[in-house]
């Protein structure tokens, strides 16, 4: 039986599959951070190798595509025997990429701080932990809040190469719906604007936070 | 565990390389038109508000706010509606070189709004007009300051193309995903491929490098 899709159908079908989009993303951005926070702690050590470890792991992601990330995270866990959904593979993949850029952009911020900064809580008495949350990071919050949320951005456009493994979010939708109406301008033209209404904001906001916190660092 | 098999995909390095060669003619080809086009379009949008260069802001947003597999797609399946009918290099190219062209138009944009506008004045002054001053005053120490955001750019488009093989253009992704339905080695297939996008990024940024060096010399 051949069903005829209206304008309507194909709009809530996008919505429905648009949450999908939005989850996937939250995970990977929530997922990336508990997995950045160890990762730049473990880098402000006095240790060399854990520097080098750390520089591997986030060339090796940033220095990859995402895609073939999504398909080692498919194929790789499946080799362990344990049965795995696009929707898990999605999520690990996405939290390892997401985890990579946090790792740089925060480790970034906090290096931005003068040296001074460490050398007067050391001549304060402070020890590394009251430091690092009295002193460093408050400041460096300030530094990385802009560029991570312009990375946000980047971790939402990036979900959308989870369709290629099957997994159902905005744009997968988008082509099951387009093989079924042949109508590409129309379907693919509102998958699009579904993201540019997700990303646009944030890089707005990411803009504004750039030209809010910067204006008191450059003269 | 199951055992991993590397020697089994021994027989299939010349389709792997054949690829790797389409994904850094791809590369190279889009590079250069998307940075040609980053340079017209920060010119006009750095230069007099006009309804192009209103409509130029439009295209970067667009662009920079929406996935480049969304934007393929568009042009693959939404093109031969118009009539226009373009091959699947094409059609990556094309998606790359706009994709591209909108995030080189910010960087170099940013690059030339902190150039000191004594430099456009001086080069008035001297008696050359606003298209010399921007390209032979202006632009060079622009370019030289975004540099490397820009090869940073080039090399995240580059890693974007593994994403044509969903159109079946046969560059490297393309050729992993044929070399995995014929040998069911998945992990280790893609592995390797991963591995030579690995070393892909990192030469194409060392070479970048080595000639932003020579053209503009050592960087401040």
């Amino acid at each position: 039986m051949m069903t005829t899709f209206t304008d309507w159908d194909i709009l809530r079908n996008l919505l429905l599959a648009a949450r999908w989009t939005v989850l996937l993303s939250l995970t990977a951005f929530i997922g990336g951070t508990l997995v950045a926070i160890p990762l730049v702690m473990a880098r402000l050590s006095k240790r060399v190798w854990p520097h080098w470890l750390i520089r591997g792991y986030t060339e090796l992601f940033q220095g990859t595509p995402l895609l073939m990330q999504l398909f080692l995270a498919f194929f790789g866990v499946a080799l362990l025997g344990i049965d795995v959904s696009p929707w898990t593979a999605a999520s690990l993949a996405l939290t390892l990429y997401t985890s990579a850029f946090l790792v740089d952009i925060w480790h970034g911020s906090i290096r931005a701080l003068p040296k001074g900064q460490w050398e007067a809580c050391r001549c304060l008495g402070l020890d590394f932990g009251q430091s690092l949350f009295r002193v460093i990071l408050p400041q460096a919050l300030r530094i990385g809040i802009a560029p991570t949320v312009g990375f946000a951005v980047q971790v939402i456009k990036g979900t959308a190469l989870a369709s290629i493994i099957g997994f159902v979010e905005l744009t997968k939708a988008g082509t099951i719906l387009n093989n079924v109406t042949y109508e590409p301008f129309k379907v693919f033209g509102l998958v699009a604007l579904g993201y540019f209404l997700m990303c646009y904001p944030l890089s707005r906001y990411s803009q504004y936070l750039e030209k809010k916190f910067n204006a008191a660092h450059h003269h | 565990m199951a055992q991993l098999n590397f020697s089994a995909l021994w027989p299939y390095w010349p389709e792997l390389l054949a690829g790797l060669w389409v994904t850094i003619q791809l590369t190279l080809m889009a590079t250069v038109g998307g940075v040609a086009l980053g340079i017209l379009g920060a010119a006009l949008r750095s230069g007099r508000p006009s309804i192009l260069s209103r409509l130029w802001g439009v295209y970067v947003e667009l662009i920079r706010n929406t996935p480049f597999v969304v934007q393929l797609f568009f042009i693959v399946f939404g093109l031969p509606n118009l009539g226009v009918k373009l091959t699947a290099g094409e059609a990556a190219l094309l998606a790359m070189l706009i994709n591209l062209g909108a995030y080189s138009t910010e960087i170099i944009r940013a690059g030339i709004q902190v150039t000191p506008r004594g430099q456009w004045e001086a080069g008035r002054v001297l008696g050359l007009s606003r298209t010399q001053t921007f390209v032979q005053v202006v632009l060079p120490p622009s370019l030289k300051r975004i540099y490397p955001a820009l090869v940073s750019q080039c090399i995240i488009v580059m890693l974007g193309s593994s994403v044509v093989s969903q159109v079946s253009h046969e560059e490297l992704t393309f050729a992993a995903n044929l070399i995995q339905s014929r040998t069911f080695l998945s992990f280790e297939v893609y592995l390797v491929t991963t591995l030579m996008y690995l070393a892909l990024s990192i030469a194409m940024r060392q070479l970048l490098l080595a000639a932003g060096r020579k053209w503009f010399g050592e960087q401040p």
